[in-house]
């Protein structure tokens, strides 16, 4: 009762999305509430990537509606929901490759620069340097800048995801698994960073490691066959019998 | 009246020869996902094939088992020798190669025959004119290529349709990575398809040649076209295809007519029309 | 797109001096064939923004070349380069905005083919009709300029104003590409469906890139124009475009000076083949597979 007094940042009211004959997501309606993760679990083709994709705009929903700050986004493509606010990162690793980390990022920095201010732009004005080196800095990645994204190890690839995320200082994180296919070394830096990420953003993460979502979300939504089974604190959700039965008794 | 209605049964027969052409090219570009700009000189050869067959032999006729066997032997090869390769290459490279190939069958051709302009007679027994409607009467020759056009057609859509092979080509259309879910041999799909797509365009080369003769380059506006009806009829749809190809080939052999001038123009604005309308073909299921 | 060091554009000065410096030792005929290799330049550095730029094959290129062509023959002999250089791009360019709206609609296959269709558009509106003086092409009388051209001196003035209009155009796209829209451009090559949800306007990106190159290539035709005196359909059909994306290969897809290397190259190569055999398809088939297959970095020695 007590978080309804706070604004949701994003509400999501009865997504649906088919494909073919096969319900991918059907009738999702939640909120994303400030400076909370939100984490989204279920087993494989639950339908979780899909409602990221829903939400970034990447993928058109056949029904329902997506507000952001109280505006109906839904009509929007994906690369004017970016501009309004959201970002979303990828479960594969979708870097520029040949570009240096700097330059990924300061890619995602000048996303925000209108139109045909670009041409007159030169690459490294004042604004773009500041958002490009913060979003670096908050990932630890200063010292590999200068390197190729293509170069860089597998746990940096995926903070430097984040990094491109970030640098385009969006209301809303969407967080496609950042934990995919990490070794348990490399997994520490970056559950430290989305911790970190957690208390300062408004974020929906899908990651299958439970130690990590139960770390850190302040709400879990569990998805199957694209549904929502269950959705509260992860207190609750622990304890949840039909939860146990569906889902998390499948791991143990 | 007569004369508008043998306009309309030109401008369905271009259309058909049109439809052979294009339907392989859709689905080479389906299936394979290779970009052929020599598609047009495959038609230009089967034009050439049935000069020299119908020259040497005096028989026009076997000119056409000669460009579909000929077409599957020579498309076959390709395939294997070069396209395969291809496919892993970028836009860029498919373009200038199979531009290569352009200018050396061009080449070939000059090198073999010569650069001149050649008539090929029409088949004597069909060179006559059938009477159609009242005193309307069209040229018999036409009218074969007509119904045999539209049996080859038939042929392909049955075969597509309701073989095995078939239902494996109309999925791969859609998506390349389908094929080997089904568990058939890729490669074999692909050395059949671009083999069937060389036969058709040498086989509507050959039916042409009677009708317009024989010269230098007479495959690139074919090329064209048969780009156009792919872009309006949806990467890898044969219905597309066909509807597409019937409807380029009215307005243009119409736009010829009526209106010389603008013929060419007016097909190009028709695919405008259709890219602002339904960017991916008016079959496509996206 | 790789952009030359200091050192490398010593070299390319270099080379331009040399060109400058023809009309003291060359034949009027060198120098006739150094234009036509600058101008040859041109059009396909005009073409490197898109392909190179943001990895987009057009096929519709020389549409806008013959187009930029043709604003001279329709101007009428004797306007000054002042109206005749704007108006070209200006004409090339709106052409560019309207076949550019339509043909990136579409992306990969479908692109290639609609800009081929569109280019061939263009090219039937000036062989099938009366507009630009029949499908044989025709001369232009006294081709603007803005003073009087003697004949004898013809071959060294449209060298130099080749030479300048060419490093002008290179100095240009050099710049460009070292903004954060060149920057963008490069990351739509790399991926495009990530720079979109970064939040960059992929669509319009490439539109402005579409257009600004086509009135480049308008304004290299327009130069054609000025140095044959002659215009024809040809200028607009397909092929010419092919060759464009075949000195771009040559001279090395990655650097934005490939295409100059690609254009003397091509040059090179025809001039010498000319005098070997007369089979030029043959001699150009045979470079385009030397490119594609063996000199996949390109003279310049970049790809990437």
């Amino acid at each position: 009762m007590r978080r309804r007094a706070v604004p949701a940042v994003l509400e999501a009211r009865g997504l649906s999305r088919r494909f073919g004959g096969l319900v991918a997501v059907a009738d999702m309606t939640f909120t994303l509430r400030p400076k909370l993760a939100h984490a989204v679990i279920g087993p494989n083709g639950a339908g979780k990537s899909t409602l990221i994709d829903l939400l970034s705009g990447a993928l058109r929903p056949d029904e329902g509606t997506i507000h952001l700050n109280g505006e109906d986004v839904t009509a929007l493509p994906d690369w004017r929901r970016a501009r309004a606010g959201i970002g979303r990162s990828f479960q594969r690793a979708n870097l520029f490759s040949t570009l240096t980390a700097y330059e990924n990022v300061r890619l995602a920095a000048q996303s925000t620069t209108p139109g045909w201010r670009l041409i007159g732009a030169v690459c490294d004005d004042a604004g773009t340097w500041d958002l490009a080196l913060s979003a670096l800095e908050q990932t630890g990645l200063e010292a590999v800048a200068e390197h190729p994204a293509g170069s860089l190890s597998h746990g940096q690839r995926r903070l430097l995801e984040i990094a491109v995320v970030l640098a385009a200082l969006p209301d809303v994180l969407l967080f496609d698994e950042p934990l995919a296919g990490l070794g348990p070394e490399e997994t520490a830096p970056v559950v430290k960073l989305l911790r970190k990420l957690a208390s300062t953003h408004t974020m929906l993460l899908v990651e299958h490691d439970m130690d990590v979502v139960f770390a850190i979300a302040g709400q879990v939504t569990v998805m199957v066959d694209g549904r929502m089974l269950e959705s509260g604190t992860p207190d609750a959700i622990r304890a949840s019998a039909a939860v146990r039965d569906a889902y998390l008794g499948h791991r143990s | 009246m007569g004369g508008f209605l043998a306009q309309i049964l030109n401008g369905l027969q271009y259309g058909l020869l049109l439809f052979l052409i294009s339907s392989g090219l859709t689905l080479i570009f389906g299936v394979m996902g290779v970009i052929n700009l020599a598609h047009g000189s495959l038609f230009m050869i089967g034009a050439y094939l049935a000069y020299v067959v119908a020259g040497l032999t005096g028989q026009f006729w076997l000119a056409l088992p000669a460009a579909v066997v000929g077409g599957l032997v020579f498309g076959a090869v390709l395939e294997r020798g070069l396209f395969r390769k291809f496919r892993q290459r970028e836009h860029l490279d498919q373009v200038l190669l199979t531009f290569a190939l352009i200018l050396l069958f061009e080449e070939a051709r000059a090198a073999l025959i010569d650069n001149q302009f050649h008539a090929v007679p029409v088949p004597p027994a069909l060179d006559f004119s059938v009477p159609v409607i009242g005193g309307f009467a069209y040229s018999a020759y036409r009218l074969a290529v007509l119904a045999i056009c539209l049996a080859v057609a038939g042929g392909m859509v049955a075969f597509v349709e309701r073989t095995r092979i078939g239902a494996s080509i109309r999925a791969a259309a859609e998506n390349s990575e389908m094929v080997d879910l089904l568990g058939l041999d890729a490669r074999l799909i692909h050395t059949l398809v671009f083999a069937s797509g060389t036969a058709l365009a040498m086989l509507a080369g050959a039916l042409a040649a009677p009708l317009q003769s024989v010269y230098p380059g007479m495959g690139d506006g074919f090329l064209i076209l048969s780009f156009i009806v792919v872009v309006i009829g949806g990467l890898g749809s044969i219905a597309g295809a066909f509807w597409a190809a019937l409807l380029v080939g009215m307005i243009d052999t119409l736009g010829k007519v009526y209106l010389p001038e603008m013929a060419g123009i007016a097909v190009c604005g028709m695919m405008a029309l259709v890219l602002l309308w339904r960017p991916s073909g008016l079959f496509s299921r996206g | 797109m790789t952009r030359l060091s200091t050192k490398g554009h010593r070299w390319l000065g270099l080379g331009a001096a040399l060109l400058a410096s023809m009309p003291l030792w060359a034949a009027p005929y060198y120098m006739q064939l150094a234009s036509s290799a600058l101008i040859a330049a041109m059009f396909a550095l005009s073409l490197q923004l898109l392909t190179g730029g943001a990895g987009l094959v057009s096929l519709a290129h020389a549409g806008f070349f013959g187009l930029g062509a043709y604003t001279v023959y329709l101007l009428g002999g004797g306007s000054s380069v002042f109206v005749s250089v704007p108006a070209a791009m200006l004409l090339s360019g709106v052409a560019a905005t309207a076949i550019g709206r339509l043909a990136l609609r579409t992306r990969g296959f479908y692109f290639l083919m609609t800009t081929l269709a569109f280019g061939q558009m263009l090219f039937f509106l000036f062989h099938d009709t009366s507009l630009g003086g029949g499908a044989d092409g025709v001369f232009i009388a006294r081709p603007g300029l803005i003073w009087a051209v003697t004949k004898s001196a013809r071959p060294t003035v449209f060298l130099l104003l080749n030479l300048a209009t060419l490093s002008l155009m290179y100095f240009s796209l050099w710049k460009l590409m070292g903004t954060m829209f060149g920057q963008a451009l490069a990351g739509i090559r790399v991926n495009e469906d990530r720079m979109r949800a970064m939040g960059h306007d992929v669509q319009g990106l490439k539109l402005a890139a579409f257009i600004v190159s086509g009135a480049l290539a308008g304004l290299a035709g327009h130069m054609a124009a000025l140095t044959d005196a002659f215009v024809s359909p040809e200028l607009l059909g397909w092929h010419r475009s092919a060759e464009a994306l075949l000195m771009i290969l040559l001279g090395g897809l990655g650097a934005l000076h490939g295409p100059i290397l690609g254009a003397f190259a091509l040059t090179l190569a025809r001039e010498l083949g000319q005098s070997i055999t007369e089979r030029q398809r043959l001699v150009e088939g045979v470079v385009i597979l030397a490119a594609v297959l063996l000199l996949r970095r390109g003279l310049a020695g970049w790809r990437q």
